[in-house]
């Protein structure tokens, strides 16, 4: 018995070691080789493969990074200005600062300022609705609702709420991946900077009807009247196609636009409310 | 012997409940809303503009290139806009708008319903004339007729084949027209089998449609050219590449055109729109519409103006309440057939000159059911009249591969909706199918 | 005015639904299912109930507890499960063997690859297996009590007449299978071995033999088989190719030794073989797409069948024949279907 168990011991653990042998042998002859620091690049990433950088998947990104280190256009939006650092680092350089972004939805047509006229009964896809007609609504610009950048957001970062069937973004989550602007058929979520202190200002509407148009089928959108682009001091407003647009990088946040506008259709988001004038009669 | 495609499809009822109803003449409206992309191709350029008055038959808009067809005047009146216009979907299209005063023609056209038996113009003449008269596919896609009696290079037409088929469920406007009109329709025929280079005639026919069959038999007998095929009563028998695999035994290559098959289809009321062009001079300006429902009480169908709003129609039928709103009774209206046909948003949308109808439904009749789990069950695949696997395509679709999409031929998708009508889960497979196949038609017209 | 509907073409639908094949399904059971109460009486009543209530319940609890999802039974796929669960098992098995059956049928071959449409190996089969080889005492007792429902009049199989011609209370034998396998092992030849045993082809098409409870009879699952082709739930191809295959297989040893090999109509009519070929290899889910790949897995399950009843330990094979085949299906619907049409396409 103890024979028995002495032999199969000693030649399993003889054919055991012998083919450990072989198999290192063969690892070192065929391993592919590599920069050994696309692995310590990818060490730092943050292992989402969300594909917000535009590549394949973190270690795609980590193997252009260090073939190419001088390109800026290398951005993790997910891991943002600390992984870039740390990342450059591994390779002794060093990147430029960037500005922290989120994705934000260019529409405030709720159910109660754009009446509904129709009820889609397709498939539950912006896509299929977008490509069928201009929506349950009269606005064939606004949002449908259907949740197609619920969908592609891998970092459950959108949702859409029930009452008012809009999508909306939760701040601490959005890495600016790009993904929903992507998903979106209409092209109404843009990246724009968060802002200090999370505050920003844009203007909620992508209608490029004429006024009266647009004014007939929801009551907040831009009727393309340019008294907010008269009203801004830094020229940060320009108007196309009766449509106004706030460029995020000239505009300091002085709120003069919000308080012109007719309609309320540019928001101010985390602002402090405005102290209210009190009438002594 | 009734013939068929071999491949796929469905036996729908076929709910023809208003067959036995005669063409009414529709009355003149008050104002009509003519679009300028009443086909495909490039939209036709205005060439009138507000304050001008027009005759009916007076041409209102030019061709913009080859494939593209002219547009005319389906009133008399006043021009009162030229401009961007909802459709029936709510989409703004260029439109020229005409306020209707009395109902003058232009003089060269003939008004008599006398048959003009004998065919005086030449092949050449009898194209150009077509090429002028604004002449569409009107079978539903509006294909520039011109454009499809030119074969391309390196290849030749053998067959001309009227498509009496009439497959989708409700649509009655081609049976009454060929029941009323056989006569119209088979010289209409003859003029396109001629400019095709005198090739063979034959006219196709889904056999519950026996009368029309029968008529065509006995007008035929005295046309050696021509035969008339029954067909068994199947979905998709009136689709091109079905027809031709039923009638000839050919199958269109994939991506390719029918034409390399030697056959050219054209619908039996473009042949009747050919005839009156070149024996009357009338361009397109009019065309025959049903309008149907589950309920006996509204069935119809009518001759029209292109251009009248839908909503005239079906006050007309009786589908309005005393408010003037659609009935409680019907959930959805749409624009063609229940197979394939678009749904209808916006009520005072206009006809165009391929409209074939409007089929009405209540909600119990047509409202969608919850999507459930794909069971693997391969019924969307025995369905498919293209032999495509809908179960496949659809999650290719879903995750965007686009590589294997084109692998497994999307773009020969003939959209029937035979696969979504199918599948006992309720998945909505032509929805993202569909999708799929237009970004693989973009790219490949981009290469 | 009430908004109109919109939604992309079609607009019709037909009348088919999951639920409504589910419900053909087992309606085409429903012979079988008789003709088992109807011969083996409450025992057999006991092991369909606790069979078809363990499925859903398991279906129920995992889906709405485990999954926090709405709950699926109202699908009907469970109590499918549950009704082809309790025919594969012998009249016999114990209330708790018909619960541990159920756990693994629904949990681990259903739930686990995904739920209804994505698992890849037969939910009844995978449980049947799994009891079999846990449990093989159980699963091999083919007692049949005296039914109450089963009238004196009708002729009684052999082995529940006593020496004296009498009535036994119970009878455990082995199934028809087991008897030749065992019987030509130590030597006996086909003839000796039907003379000493009721072979009796009418007694396995009217379900008179010892065996799982939907094997007895081959004219319920006949029945079945009818009523799901005539409502279009399964097509004739799979059923075919395994008969065909089956037929010709045991034909032809047959023909070369009839004193060693059963021949072809035993081997159709014994052993479950036309259960698992109208109901088991005919599933949906585990079945190919294609008519080809159809062909292909119905001949294979044939021959596996075959072997394992001809030189294979086990006396029975389908069970294993289809689980086997069920784990090719991925790669049989890789075959494409035949192209439309054949000629190069241009562009």
């Amino acid at each position: 018995m103890t024979s028995t168990l002495l032999y199969t011991i000693l030649s399993l653990s003889l054919l055991g070691g012998l083919l450990a042998i072989v198999l290192y042998f063969i690892a070192q002859k065929f391993k592919v080789q590599e920069d050994p620091r696309i692995d310590q690049v990818l060490e730092v990433l943050p292992g989402a493969n969300c594909g917000g950088c535009g590549y394949a998947g973190c270690r795609a990104f980590a193997e252009s990074f260090v073939r190419n280190p001088e390109n800026p256009d290398f951005v993790c939006p997910v891991g943002g200005n600390d992984v870039m650092q740390k990342a450059a680092a591994v390779l002794g350089r060093e990147v430029q600062e960037q500005i922290p972004k989120l994705a934000v939805l260019r529409c405030n047509g709720s159910c109660d300022v754009r009446p509904v006229l129709n009820t889609y009964d397709g498939s539950p896809s912006c896509a299929v609705a977008a490509d069928l007609y201009g929506g349950e609504t009269g606005c064939s610009y606004g949002c449908l609702g259907l949740g197609d950048c619920v969908a592609a957001c891998t970092f459950d970062a959108i949702h859409i709420n029930p009452q008012t069937r809009l999508p909306e973004v939760i701040e601490d989550k959005c890495t600016s991946c790009g993904a929903c602007v992507k998903a979106c058929p209409r092209n109404i979520l843009e990246l724009r900077p968060k802002g200090p202190k999370s505050r920003r200002i844009y203007v909620a509407c992508a209608n490029k009807d004429k006024g009266a148009v647009t004014r007939k089928v929801c009551s907040v959108g831009c009727i393309g009247c340019q008294l907010c682009v008269k009203a801004c001091p830094f020229e940060a407003i320009t108007f196309a196609d009766n449509l106004a647009y706030i460029d995020p990088a000239k505009c300091r946040l002085c709120r003069k636009c919000v308080a012109v506008c007719p309609t309320g259709c540019i928001l101010e988001i985390n602002f402090p409310p405005k102290k209210q004038v009190t009438n002594n009669e | 012997m009734s013939k068929t495609f071999s491949i796929g499809g469905i036996h729908p009822k076929d709910s023809k409940f208003s067959k036995d109803k005669p063409i009414e003449e529709f009355p003149v409206p008050k104002r009509v809303v003519i679009s300028m992309n009443q086909h495909l191709g490039m939209p036709a350029v205005p060439v009138v503009k507000k304050g001008d008055t027009v005759k009916v038959g007076q041409l209102i808009a030019e061709p913009a290139g080859f494939v593209s067809a002219p547009v005319h005047a389906s009133v008399s009146g006043t021009v009162a806009d030229v401009a961007p216009y909802p459709d029936f979907l709510g989409k703004k299209v260029l439109s020229v708008v005409i306020d209707t005063a009395g109902d003058e023609w232009l003089e060269t056209i003939d008004r008599t319903h006398e048959i003009k038996h004998e065919i005086t113009a030449t092949p050449q003449e009898i194209f150009k004339i077509i090429s002028d008269s604004g002449i569409v596919g009107l079978g539903g896609a509006a294909f520039p007729t011109h454009v499809k009696l030119t074969p391309l290079e390196g290849m030749k037409a053998e067959y001309l084949i009227l498509n009496g088929a009439e497959c989708e469920p409700y649509l009655t406007s081609d049976y009454r027209l060929m029941t009323e009109h056989a006569q119209e329709i088979l010289i209409g025929g003859e003029m396109m089998r001629r400019v095709l280079g005198d090739v063979a005639g034959i006219i196709g026919i889904e056999e519950n449609k026996p009368k029309a069959i029968e008529i065509m038999k006995k007008l035929t007998s005295n046309y050696l050219q021509w035969e008339v095929v029954p067909l068994k009563k199947r979905y998709p028998q009136g689709g091109e590449k079905q027809l031709i695999d039923a009638v000839l035994g050919r199958k269109v290559p994939s991506f390719s055109l029918p034409i390399s098959t030697g056959a050219v289809v054209q619908n039996v009321g473009t042949a009747y729109a050919v005839y009156e062009a070149v024996q009357k001079r009338k361009p397109l300006i009019t065309n025959v519409l049903t309008i149907s429902s589950s309920d006996p009480s509204i069935q119809k169908n009518y001759r029209f103006r292109v251009g009248t709003p839908i909503r005239e129609f079906l006050s007309a039928a009786g589908a309005m309440d005393k408010e003037g709103n659609l009935s409680r009774a019907f959930a959805k209206v749409v624009n063609g057939g229940p197979m394939m046909g678009k749904p209808v948003s916006n009520l005072d949308g206009p006809v165009m000159k391929s409209t074939s109808g409007f089929v009405l439904f209540t909600s119990k009749e047509t409202k969608r059911q919850e999507p459930g789990e794909c069971i693997r069950c391969s019924k969307c695949f025995q369905a498919c009249p293209m032999r495509l696997q809908p179960y496949l395509l659809y999650q290719l679709a879903l995750a965007g591969r686009t590589e294997e999409l084109d692998e497994n031929r999307v773009f020969d998708c003939i959209e029937c909706g035979c696969c979504l009508y199918s599948c006992p889960a309720h998945i909505p497979l032509l929805d993202q199918i569909r999708l799929a196949k237009n970004v693989s038609l973009k790219n490949k017209r981009k290469k | 005015m009430d908004k109109l509907l919109i939604s992309p073409a079609p607009h019709l639908h037909s009348k088919d639904s999951t639920r409504r094949i589910m419900r053909d399904v087992i309606i085409a059971l429903m012979p079988s299912v008789l003709v088992s109460v109807y011969f083996a009486g409450l025992s057999a009543l006991l092991v369909l109930v606790v069979s078809v209530a363990g499925c859903v319940l398991t279906e129920h609890l995992i889906v709405r507890y485990l999954m926090k999802k709405k709950t699926t039974v109202s699908d009907l796929s469970a109590i499918v499960t549950g009704l082809l669960l309790a025919l594969n098992l012998p009249v016999s098995s114990p209330w708790w063997m018909v619960l541990i059956g159920c756990v693994v049928a629904i949990g681990i071959a259903k739930m686990t690859f995904g739920g209804l449409g994505h698992n890849l190996f037969n939910p009844a089969l995978v449980a049947r297996v799994f009891l079999l080889i846990s449990f093989p005492v159980q699963m091999t007792n083919w007692t049949i009590s005296n039914s109450i429902f089963r009238p004196d009049r009708w002729e009684l199989p052999k082995g529940l007449l006593g020496a004296q011609g009498q009535l036994m209370d119970a009878s455990s034998g082995a199934t028809p299978l087991g008897i030749i396998k065992e019987g030509l092992a130590n030597g006996m030849t086909m003839e000796t071995l039907s003379q000493q045993h009721d072979f009796s082809y009418w007694h396995m098409l009217f379900g008179h033999i010892d065996g799982s409870m939907g094997e007895a009879s081959v004219l319920a699952i006949l029945a079945g088989l009818l009523y799901l082709l005539f409502r279009k739930v399964i097509r004739p191809v799979i059923p075919l190719s395994i008969v065909i295959t089956v037929a010709l297989f045991s034909g032809i040893l047959w023909m070369v030794d009839p004193s060693q090999y059963a021949d072809p109509l035993f081997h159709l009519l014994t052993g479950g073989l036309l259960l698992g070929a109208v109901f088991m290899a005919t599933d949906y889910t585990t079945s190919p797409m294609s008519p080809l790949g159809m062909i292909i897995f119905g001949i294979g399950i044939g021959l596996v069948t075959m072997v394992i009843r001809v030189w294979g330990a086990y006396p029975e094979g389908v069970s294993f024949a289809i689980l086997f085949m069920n784990a090719l299906v991925p790669l049989l619907n890789k075959i494409k279907p035949f192209p439309y049409q054949k000629e190069v396409s241009r562009g």
